[in-house]
């Protein structure tokens, strides 16, 4: 596919309190953004978990984001700081399985902030447009060659922790 | 058995129907989506007949899940819930698609709206047929209130609770009740005298059955939940035995150390090491400061000891800690005065005749230091000409974004005052007017018939380094009249500073022991900016008055009303539902990591020494899920929002993608696709 047709598809988790509301926000503004990102509801961003985040990019997703109530605003007190430690962890993850930093993002946006979430979505959608398709199902399929070097991989491993008698 | 789900896609009028083809959405959900029994579209899907529809529907065809494609949750789904209760479906197997805000009036092109929409409402059907029913929890609620600050707002509150027949506890910070209100002279736009309107008030709040004061006391720790919060309050020692002190003043009388009072006085009047705020103080029993009683720092004195006809000084007093159990609180913590040292261009703190507003509020009140006469620094002179310089700290990204809301009345108000006790000159140096309020706009009116000169213009200094002979011994206020295009020199004797009005400097901390928030500003964050503006995220808590934004009296009466007004419905009705949104534990599962254990704020989770595993006190917890996300062994649950669902609802909203749909935004949607059933992929974890 050409660069210019590819529409990514981004899954959001927006917490019930800040983040959701700034899209209410955006839409009784009627702010205009892209599309792309389709919308799940959490009670908190604390809610998040990685593999949520993990299933969605396997699934097909390009990228991910996740949205917050500001540091220190957090109807719960103060459970959007693991959020960003969470956050910053699976950063860390996705980048050790080759994928870029960029395809998943964290934004606080509080319950006024409708314009804010709505230019963060642009931003998220312009920076993984510009990576291009993810394609992570696809590849699997599409590579069992691949999958089997995985394996190896483990199986080598395997064998070089076996403990001699 | 496999659920017959229902879809329901609503036109809401044009409002989603202009960006949505609602007709062809439900035709494809009907389609496509597996387990769908009936597919839907309706003008108005939260009308009556909107209602009835899916009533019938529910009744006669038997599903067992409904989805309704319509506005955001947070507007409707109470009442499609009803609906399906009516209906005989547990309202928790419903589930509501936000295609209006998140979709058609956010998005310009029709396709891209229509295949948004297909989307989510895959994501929903996929999601609701995992949902379980629940059943909402219900806890009584304690009828008594605490009222945390006793300015305006908290008065008129607790006032409201108590004449209605409630308990109400009403800590203050301060030794007497009142708040800033007491401070001042005449109250804008109808210069009623301050004191006149509140002291009934204060005095009637002291003598209330129903109302327990807790003068000098601070919020110590706020522990349980709506209907019965557990309030350890601290009670400051007063060195001073309440029940024995009648109030008579004589020890304030006799004592020996005068100091500069800095709160009640703004640093203008002087007050003794014993002392009552004001005249007309509620309680009038008195306080002693143990950092300038003599008695205190030098071990000798004791004349108020000896002159208390009632033996009522108490050296060896300590804080006390207090504890009160309360349904409802209600915070009205107020606000603090920006520190005008800050902008050290205008000269607050180095030219002896700049005043901040407080000052000024003293300075002209005639229970204040100088019997209200408007006098200079030296105390005997009369202004020739005095400068008003509004927004100081407000409206300025440097210190505070926001408009403070009042001072441009209080700035005429001043200005009336000083044209109407002395024969000075009067210039306001203001950004815009504001005075947008019932009557206020006929005050501003009459201040500029009254000769109160307006210059439109932020000031850019204000300094005594005379240019000119005519400004020797003036303070020259330097400024652009931006009406005139001109940089203009104004020679004055007296500037008043209007000091922003700033959250108090602990409202975050405060704020965190009930467990409410604060904007990036400071102000407690209401529940809904416009249509619930005095609850709060954390049910239970109200906000009235300025510590929730900045507001003048009435509107700070009207708040405080509206939170006792809430309360008491809260009370009427007895008793709370509680969401059943809640995290739970299977034993089994639980490895008694303890990691959870740390996670909760709302120390709902307890650890079992015994079975040496964790778990959730239902009624702490408030369900957000944080520990469900944590737990290494997956046997934290969330309710309504457990993995289950959530990767359903992933699965669904990409069902474009599985199925190797289009890629366009625009495209994928609208053809229909063969198997919208995702194939189940292993999660790399």
């Amino acid at each position: 596919m050409s660069e210019s047709t590819f529409e990514p598809k981004i899954v959001g988790f927006l917490c019930n309190w800040c983040s959701y509301r700034a899209a209410d926000l955006a839409g009784s503004a009627r702010i205009k953004y892209a599309p792309n990102v389709r919308i799940i509801r959490v009670m908190c961003s604390g809610r998040v978990d990685p593999s949520f985040v993990l299933k969605a990019l396997s699934m097909g997703a390009d990228g991910v984001m996740i949205a917050g109530c500001h540091p220190g605003e957090c109807h719960y007190v103060d459970q959007n700081y693991k959020t960003m430690r969470r956050y910053h962890m699976l950063k860390a993850t996705l980048e050790a399985m080759g994928i870029e930093p960029d395809r998943v993002q964290l934004v606080w946006a509080s319950a006024a902030e409708g314009e804010l979430l709505a230019s963060s979505i642009n931003k998220l959608v312009e920076d993984v447009r510009k990576l291009g398709p993810l394609n992570w199902p696809g590849n699997w399929e599409e590579d069992g060659e691949r999958l089997k070097a995985l394996e190896d991989i483990a199986k080598e491993h395997e064998e070089a922790m076996e403990v001699q008698p | 058995m496999a659920e017959k789900v229902g879809i329901y896609v609503c036109h809401c009028g044009s409002n989603i129907a202009q960006t949505v083809d609602c007709e062809e959405v439900a035709r494809w959900a009907g389609a496509n989506i597996k387990d769908v029994a009936v597919a839907r579209d309706y003008k108005f899907m939260c009308s009556s007949l909107g209602q009835q529809m899916i009533e019938e529907d529910i009744k006669k065809e038997g599903l067992t899940r409904v989805v309704v494609a319509a506005c955001s949750p947070h507007l409707h789904e109470k009442t499609f819930r009803r609906a399906c209760e009516n209906a005989g479906l547990n309202p928790y197997l419903l589930q509501m698609t936000n295609i209006r805000e998140h979709v058609s009036w956010v998005t310009v092109e029709k396709d891209a709206g229509t295949a948004k929409a297909k989307a989510l409402i895959s994501a929903s059907a996929e999601r609701v047929k995992l949902q379980k029913p629940l059943e909402p929890m219900y806890v009584d609620v304690n009828p008594a209130t605490l009222v945390v600050g006793g300015g305006i707002a908290g008065l008129q509150a607790a006032l409201e609770l108590a004449d209605a027949g409630y308990k109400v506890y009403l800590v203050e910070r301060e030794p007497s009740i009142g708040g800033h209100m007491a401070q001042f002279d005449k109250t804008f736009p109808t210069l009623d005298c301050s004191a006149c309107i509140l002291t009934p008030k204060m005095s009637e709040a002291g003598q209330h059955e129903n109302i327990t004061l807790l003068t000098y006391s601070e919020l110590e720790e706020v522990s349980g939940s709506v209907g019965n919060f557990k309030v350890k309050i601290r009670k400051k020692a007063r060195y001073v035995d309440e029940e024995a002190c009648t109030g008579c003043g004589i020890c304030m009388e006799k004592c020996p150390r005068k100091v500069v009072d800095t709160e009640f006085e703004a640093g203008l009047g002087y007050r003794k090491a014993i002392y009552s705020p004001f005249p007309q103080a509620v309680p009038r029993i008195p306080v002693l400061d143990t950092e300038s009683c003599i008695y205190f720092t030098r071990g000798k004195c004791q004349v108020c000891s000896k002159v208390c006809p009632t033996d009522a000084i108490r050296y060896e007093q300590e804080d006390e800690i207090l504890e009160v159990e309360v349904g409802n609180i209600i915070m009205a913590t107020g606000w603090k005065l920006f520190d005008c040292n800050s902008i050290p261009q205008y000269g607050y703190g180095r030219l002896a005749n700049v005043y901040t507003n407080m000052e000024f509020e003293r300075l002209c009140n005639a229970a204040g230091p100088t019997n209200g006469k408007i006098v200079l620094r030296d105390g005997k002179t009369e202004p020739k000409s005095v400068a008003i310089i509004h927004c100081v700290g407000s409206r300025d990204t440097k210190y505070n974004a926001h408009c403070s809301s009042v001072c441009c009345m209080a700035a005429l108000k001043f200005g009336h005052l000083v044209l109407e006790k002395t024969d000075a000159e009067v210039y306001s140096f203001y950004i815009d007017m504001r005075t947008n309020q019932k009557q206020y706009e006929e005050f501003y009116q009459r201040l500029l018939e009254e000769g109160m000169h307006f210059v439109r213009g932020k000031v850019a200094e204000v300094t005594d380094a005379a240019r000119l002979p005519s400004e020797q011994g003036k303070l020259i206020v330097q400024a652009e009249d931006t009406l005139l295009g001109k940089q203009k020199r104004y020679p004055v004797d007296m500037v008043i500073l209007m000091g922003a009005l700033e959250p108090q400097a602990d409202a975050k901390e405060v704020g965190l022991k009930c467990g409410i928030s604060c904007s990036m500003a400071g102000w407690y964050t209401e529940r809904h900016p416009k249509l619930d503006p005095v609850a709060t995220m954390t049910d239970g808590i109200f906000v009235a008055g300025v510590c929730q934004g900045p507001k003048d009296i009435p509107a700070s009466v009207a708040q405080g009303a509206a939170a006792a007004a809430r309360v008491q419905g809260m009370i009427t009705k007895g008793r709370v539902m509680i969401e059943p949104i809640v995290a739970s534990i299977d034993e089994e599962a639980c490895s008694g990591c303890r990691i959870c254990n740390n996670m909760c704020p709302f120390n709902a989770i307890e650890y079992d020494e015994q079975k040496q595993v964790s778990r959730v006190i239902t009624a702490l917890c408030k369900g957000c899920g944080t520990c469900v996300a944590a737990c290494p062994a997956e046997a934290i649950s969330g309710a309504h929002f457990n993995n289950n669902q959530i990767f359903a609802e992933i699965e669904g909203a990409l069902w474009d993608a599985i199925s190797g749909g289009g890629s366009g935004n625009g495209q994928s949607g609208v053809e229909p696709s063969p198997e919208p059933e995702p194939e189940e992929e292993p999660t790399p974890a």
